[in-house]
């Protein structure tokens, strides 16, 4: 079941226009911030299908860079976005893709500045609700109707186990769990779903592992 | 156990001697494992957003920016008050009029809640409150009324869409329309077997409704697409109460609305390539909005 509680039919609480085009969009920026952990530098954003045609009139640009800088759905600031993230000297650069992608509603968003760089795929499903379908080129497979774990780090013996082991721990049960690299010795990715909820001293003490690049936690 | 389908909503609904509203809230508390005053609070947090877009587009006249829409939900309710015979009546006059102010609302970048969509968020607002105020029913009652709402757009949204890039407007206002007939029936007493012929009676005369708007912007049709809606929900809800039963059933209509939305070209769905959005005054009014930032 993509929806699973009565708020995603009755809610978000919005800035209008448009659930899809404007909440979804502000999630999707605000999930990629999340991940990249900081304001970026520079943002440059793809935009296919229905978000290509119609960005401006539903005002997904301004959503974008809303949930970029940490805007929520109803934050009455939404409307200057793309004013504030100039004035804070943040390049962005908006790009209309004509490319068929599986999902009408995608935005593929790369972000960097001096420290790296992120690239995160997301859709917006409808009424609001988003998923992440990409990180950094790790197809991701993810329910969102679970707290969701994501450790990037570096492909060496013992990650997994490292991250188990402090899940274990902490008493929390791994519902699903993917790990993906695309070269031996480089960068890996774990997707986990899990049936509790995560502490922010949890995720520190993954963070102090060694190789672990960077770990974030969507829908606590 | 949970419900999948409308069937099984009212299934358990009368197996159990429940409201739909109940059975909603019942299965919310067990799948999010929230205590049941969250829920309540939360919902009628919603609520209030709801009331408070209505009264806003009601007394002050909302223009959007691009200057497509605006300043109707006023003419409209001016209108009730003074003409001397109302065609369609007051209370579906006055669920049009609430329906249109939070579409104007949302039109001009205000704060609504989207039910299921933004794109058709005047709908669940303008029939709720109309009917609490004309069956004189307090606050909670019209909480229970999103909470039926809930369901049914539960349903739709997990078994076809609710967006009208994916499913067209009859996805969008179309669910929300089935979802206030539902939420009506139950505040005006009905049973959940006429919620559900009330979703199915709504639904069907919403099929095929494409979404074409102009310039891309939620404003037009969209605004009286969301008029139109709430009267097609309060009529479809006296249907359903008269004892008028769906021939299909209502799951079955729900699965063709999803079809026909798969079977809707793209220039159909929300991409402003096609139907009004296409005919020479939406393109001339697109070109007049985005004259100064299209080459941007």
């Amino acid at each position: 079941m993509k929806y699973r509680t009565v708020f995603d039919i009755i809610g978000p609480v919005m800035i209008g226009p448009s659930s899809s085009h404007t909440a979804g969009a502000a999630r999707i920026g605000r999930t990629a911030r999340t991940i990249f952990g900081r304001i970026p530098k520079q943002i440059m954003i793809t935009l296919y299908g229905s978000f290509a045609k119609t960005y401006r009139g539903h005002g997904t640009d301004i959503a974008l860079v809303g949930g970029l800088l940490d805007f929520d759905t109803y934050d009455e600031r939404m409307p200057q976005s793309l004013k504030m993230a100039a004035e804070a000297g943040i390049h962005v650069r908006f790009v209309e893709s004509e490319e068929r992608t599986e999902h009408p509603n995608t935005a593929r968003i790369h972000l960097s500045d001096e420290r790296g760089k992120l690239e995160v795929v997301g859709i917006s499903i409808g009424g609001g609700k988003v998923e992440i379908v990409e990180l950094n080129g790790f197809e991701l497979k993810l329910s969102g109707n679970a707290p969701t774990l994501l450790v990037l780090h570096k492909d060496q013996f013992g990650a997994v186990a490292d991250v188990a082991t402090i899940l274990a721990k902490h008493q929390i049960n791994i519902g699903y769990m993917q790990v993906a690299r695309k070269e031996k010795g480089l960068e890996a990715l774990m997707s986990i779903e899990t049936d509790q909820s995560l502490s922010e001293e949890l995720l520190q003490e993954i963070r102090q592992k060694s190789g672990m690049y960077a770990v974030t936690l969507l829908n606590n | 156990m949970n419900f999948r389908s409308v069937a099984e909503l009212v299934e358990i609904a009368e197996m159990e001697g429940l409201k739909i509203s109940e059975v909603m809230v019942r299965q919310e508390m067990e799948v999010m494992n929230r205590s049941r005053e969250e829920i309540w609070q939360e919902m009628g947090r919603n609520l209030d957003v709801m009331g408070q877009a209505i009264e806003k587009g009601l007394s002050q006249e909302e223009r959007s920016s691009s200057g497509l829409s605006g300043g109707d939900a006023k003419r409209i309710q001016k209108y009730k008050e003074t003409a001397p015979i109302l065609l369609s009546g007051e209370t579906v006059l006055e669920a049009v009029a609430s329906a249109t102010a939070v579409s104007e609302v949302n039109a001009a970048m205000g704060i609504i809640v989207a039910t299921p969509t933004a794109g058709a968020c005047g709908i669940l607002p303008g029939t709720i409150h109309t009917t609490a105020k004309k069956f004189q029913l307090d606050r909670d009652a019209m909480i229970a009324g999103l909470f039926v709402s809930g369901a049914i757009g539960y349903c739709i949204a997990n078994n076809a869409c609710i967006s009208g890039a994916t499913g067209g407007c009859q996805a969008e206002v179309g669910s929300a329309t089935a979802m206030a007939a539902a939420a009506v029936v139950e505040m005006a007493g009905g049973t959940p077997s006429q919620a559900a012929e009330a979703v199915a009676i709504a639904l069907k005369n919403m099929l095929g409704l494409v979404c074409d708007p102009i310039a891309g912007l939620v404003e037009a049709p969209c605004v009286k697409r969301n008029a139109m809606g709430a009267a097609i929900a309060m009529v479809a809800a006296d249907l359903a109460l008269a004892g008028v039963k769906s021939i299909i059933p209502t799951d079955e209509v729900i699965s063709a609305m999803y079809k026909i939305g798969q079977e809707m070209p793209v220039s159909l769905r929300e991409t402003a390539l096609g139907g009004l959005a296409a005919t020479p005054t939406g393109r001339a009014l697109e070109r007049q909005i985005f004259h100064n930032t299209k080459e941007s």
